[in-house]
């Protein structure tokens, strides 16, 4: 059953065409990735499945619910998370409570209740917080959990935004490259991030430019430029596409 | 048209057009930095009130004028280098503080050294008023439109036909860039700091004989110069006088016709509702955060 | 694994309750504790203000304006209509609760600068209406206010009102520190780290933005309410834009997203106006260089500072 249906989707900035008239179906529990050259529309597509932008034209189905021009917060309890190519963290808060973040909309948030922390609230912050510490420990930050966010190195960071998009247990993680400015090593444990979050059951749209990272993971690769679909297909299907390479040659990468 | 009306809309065109040069001071710092420099009505005040004094010791008006701008420009360019550049890393929150903190600070400097009473100063060119189609304009009047069209037009060949002058705007438009090709930025900061404080300053001496100057005008004036270049559309010059003669006109109109004892809020709904309903203000650009 | 800021929440509030309770027997005279009770009322607007500007990252430029109306709401029912001090209080804190709400919509769209100059914006009409309505509120000059009583019993010495005033910061400073470390905290904290990403996280950002806006609202009229009942005499000079940013400086000065940093900072800048007449006499000159000076050499505030430096040395 198809999860994420993107139907006839355009954005313009402007007289910029960022995305083009995008048909493009996400295949539930799949790792999906989409690459293409700087500035081909790929973060645009993800900001538009979230919410962050209105589409111009067009239309994102996820589980055959119409999602366009949803608010942001509601996609959480929908099952939709992601991540952000420049990391957008809670700078203000601790590790720990960055990943709780995540878990929102599983909390208990009664005002009157939160005001008097009432035995509900000590209840749901502990499962908040044991789920937290689970999910770092995961990505391998259980000694950071009451460091500063702001204390910790880049890749760190962007560990620990995966922790916290998989924190609300979404059906569908938008990654926007996760390993974009991690070496080598650090670039190894987001690929293994990446398939335990797919054995865990979750769909994963991974946007990134390291192609040994794509071509490992990825069941499905779409591939845009310009804010168009160039091709899509298995990773096989996408290295012998010819439109695809002379795409790459073409643009220098 | 009734004379009435005719009346307002003169005396609403006379002090919008003040708003519009302290409008424009905003314009130009937010423009440079990105800061909207909470501190601009000091500057008004500082025109009007340093007159004053400086005349008080005995110099000729156009000297004790001239004393003025300078010190309003002294102190402005103080503000950009000894607060303003020190915090540029930081937060909005820390900036606006910053400058309000300026603000409250020179407010109180002005009630200590000089004084906290009202004065006026003498009008440029008399009192004798001027009969138009049944209204009355004083000559005063003249002076503060002749004065604000002066200083558009200069404004405008400044940042068009000026290498220093585009490289100004170039620098607000895009900053990296204008670093890139040589242009030295934080020149144009103190530069924008100067020109912000002498417009403020200028504004400020051109109202003081219609309206007393006291050591506390600079909050009112300030944010009806703000509203002038929200109006208009933040960082745009043209927006800037337009915002302040639309500010300076609806005023004249609620304090005529509704309740003078109402009209100070008249500015501020005006503004309220810009900022609510047309963020980006008549001519403004509208940008957008990219994530 | 138990955690630190649970602990140092109580323990903190201990401190704070046992500083209340035996600054009494230091106290020399009335005029000291006259400042005390002010510093505690000033203590109880910043709390709320630093759970708006400090937690969520949302400025006020005009907050005054809601203690100045919590105070007027509460002198006219109590002297124009005769109500009981505690009903016209609680009616107060509805009105100015409503009122928050209605403008907290339109007005937290904006954001920084503009936020900023429509708080602003606010607070100079709030005072300019209480300059104008010289029926309800004495204009210029000011009203009388009849003293507090509750159920008869008339609160009319300065220890009585220096423990209610006590006992109301050290109820709300617990309250705001159970807000701060729940979901419903964390959720405010986002939105000022990263709206985009709380927004993702499921956080309805303006939903919170207006519940902070009118939970600062509100305690900033309580406190004023208190003050127009204890000092007896009100003037719209208490909404005014100079008392807006006394708040502010007060919570920049103790340190932003620290509620007993506030506390502190409402204390200092209570009592040196008081103290010192270099203060009294340049209040503005004042106020205007301890904003620069924190945030240019301190921006993180007296209280977060001091703890950093002392973590520092005990290593
Ligand atoms: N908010 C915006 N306003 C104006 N233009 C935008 C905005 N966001 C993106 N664009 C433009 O849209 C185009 C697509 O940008 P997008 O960020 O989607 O590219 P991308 O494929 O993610 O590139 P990269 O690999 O560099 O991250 C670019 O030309 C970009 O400049
Ligand atoms: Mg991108």
């Amino acid at each position: 059953m198809s999860l994420l249906e993107i139907k006839g989707l355009s954005k313009f900035f402007g007289g910029l065409h960022a995305v083009q008239n995008l048909e493009y179906t996400v295949e539930s529990g799949k790792v999906h990735s989409i690459i293409g050259p700087n500035g081909a529309g790929k973060t645009t597509l993800f900001n538009i499945v979230t919410g962050v932008y209105p589409p111009s034209s067009g239309k994102a189905i996820f589980e055959a619910q119409d999602i366009t021009g949803l608010p942001i917060h509601r996609l959480a309890s929908l099952g939709l998370s992601r991540s952000f190519q420049n990391l957008q963290v809670f700078y203000n808060m601790t590790v720990m409570e960055n990943v709780m973040v995540g878990r929102h909309r599983h909390c208990q948030k009664g005002f009157l209740q939160s005001l008097l922390h009432t035995p509900s609230i000590t209840r749901s912050d502990e499962e908040a917080r044991h789920q937290a510490a689970e999910l770092l420990a995961w990505v391998g930050l259980e000694a950071y959990a009451t460091a500063h966010a702001n204390s910790l190195p880049y890749g760190a960071l962007k560990r620990m935004e995966i922790a916290r998009a998989m924190a609300s247990e979404p059906k569908l993680l938008l990654l926007d490259e996760p390993a974009a400015g991690l070496n080598n090593k650090e670039t190894q444990e987001i690929d293994e991030l990446i398939r335990q979050i797919s054995n865990r059951g979750v769909t994963v749209i991974l946007v990134e430019h390291d192609m040994r990272l794509v071509m490992g993971v990825s069941d499905h690769i779409l591939v845009m430029d310009h804010g168009q679909k160039l091709a899509e297909g298995s990773a096989e299907e996408i290295r012998e596409n010819p439109n695809v390479i002379a795409a790459y040659l073409g643009s220098g990468a | 048209m009734s004379s009435e009306f005719l009346q307002f809309l003169l005396s609403g065109i006379t002090v919008g057009a003040i708003y519009a040069l302290v409008g424009l001071g905003f314009s130009i710092i937010y423009n440079a930095s990105h800061v909207i420099n909470f501190a601009q009505g000091e500057f008004v005040m500082i025109g009007g009130m340093g007159t004053v004094f400086i005349a008080s010791i005995g110099v000729p008006f156009p000297v004790a004028m001239a004393g003025a701008v300078l010190l309003a420009v002294v102190i402005g360019i103080s503000l950009q280098k000894l607060a303003i550049e020190r915090a540029r890393e930081a937060s909005v929150v820390t900036i606006i503080i910053i400058t309000i903190g300026a603000s409250i600070f020179l407010r109180g400097l002005a009630g200590i050294i000089w004084d906290r009473n009202f004065h006026s100063l003498p009008a440029f060119s008399g009192e004798q008023p001027i009969h138009v189609a049944g209204a009355v304009i004083v000559p005063q009047s003249l002076w503060i439109l002749g004065v604000t069209v002066a200083v558009a037009v200069a404004l405008f060949v400044f940042f068009n036909r000026t290498m220093i002058g585009r490289a100004m705007l170039g620098t607000a438009h895009n900053p990296l860039a204008a670093k890139l090709v040589g242009v030295n930025t934080n020149n144009i900061l103190i530069l924008s700091f100067a020109l912000a404080a002498a417009l403020g300053a200028v504004g400020g001496i051109l109202i003081a004989p219609m309206a007393p100057t006291h050591y506390q005008v600079g909050i009112m004036l300030g944010l009806k110069g703000f509203s002038a270049a929200i109006v208009g559309g933040l960082g745009s010059g043209p927006g800037a006088m337009v915002g302040g003669l639309l500010v300076g006109v609806a005023e004249a109109m609620a304090a005529g016709y509704i309740s003078s004892n109402y009209k100070d809020v008249v500015a501020f709904v005006l503004i309220l509702l810009v900022l609510f309903f047309m963020p980006s203000g008549l001519f403004g650009k509208r940008d957008s955060e990219r994530v | 694994m138990k955690k630190p800021t649970v602990v140092s929440r109580y323990a903190g509030v201990f401190v704070l309750a046992t500083v209340i309770a035996v600054l009494p027997l230091l106290l020399p005279n009335s005029f000291y504790f006259d400042v005390a009770i002010n510093g505690g009322i000033a203590a109880i607007v910043c709390v709320g203000l630093n759970l708006l500007i400090g937690y969520a990252g949302q400025i006020s430029l005009g907050h005054a304006g809601f203690f100045a109306l919590g105070a007027y709401s509460s002198a006219i029912l109590t002297d124009n209509y005769g109500w009981p001090p505690i009903a016209s209080l609680s009616t107060g804190l509805f009105v100015v609760g409503l009122l928050a709400f209605v403008i907290a919509r339109p007005i937290l769209r904006l954001k920084g600068h503009y936020l900023a100059m429509a708080t602003l914006g606010m607070g100079i009409i709030i005072s300019i209406v209480l300059n104008q309505e010289v029926n309800l509120t004495g204009g210029p000059d000011g009203m009388p206010v009849s003293a507090f009583s509750v159920f008869g019993w008339e609160v009319n010495s300065e220890l009585a009102w220096y423990w209610i005033v006590g006992g109301s910061l050290i109820v709300i400073v617990l309250l705001a520190l159970n807000l701060i470390d729940s979901a419903v905290g964390r959720a405010l904290r986002a939105v000022h780290g990263s709206e985009v990403a709380a927004q993702v996280a499921g956080i309805d950002s303006t939903r919170y933005k207006i519940l902070i806006f009118v939970v600062s609202a509100v305690m900033a009229a309580y406190a004023g309410s208190l003050f127009a009942h204890y000092t007896g005499f009100l003037t719209p000079s208490e909404g005014g834009f100079f008392r807006s940013i006394e708040f502010v400086t007060m919570v920049v000065l103790g340190g932003m997203a620290s509620v007993f940093g506030s506390v502190i900072g409402a204390a200092i800048l209570t009592a040196l106006p008081q103290f010192l007449t270099v203060f009294h006499d340049y209040e503005h000159v004042m106020f205007g260089l301890v904003m620069m000076l924190t945030m240019i050499f301190m921006p993180k505030g007296l209280l977060p500072s001091l703890r950093n430096w002392i973590s520092k040395n005990s290593l």
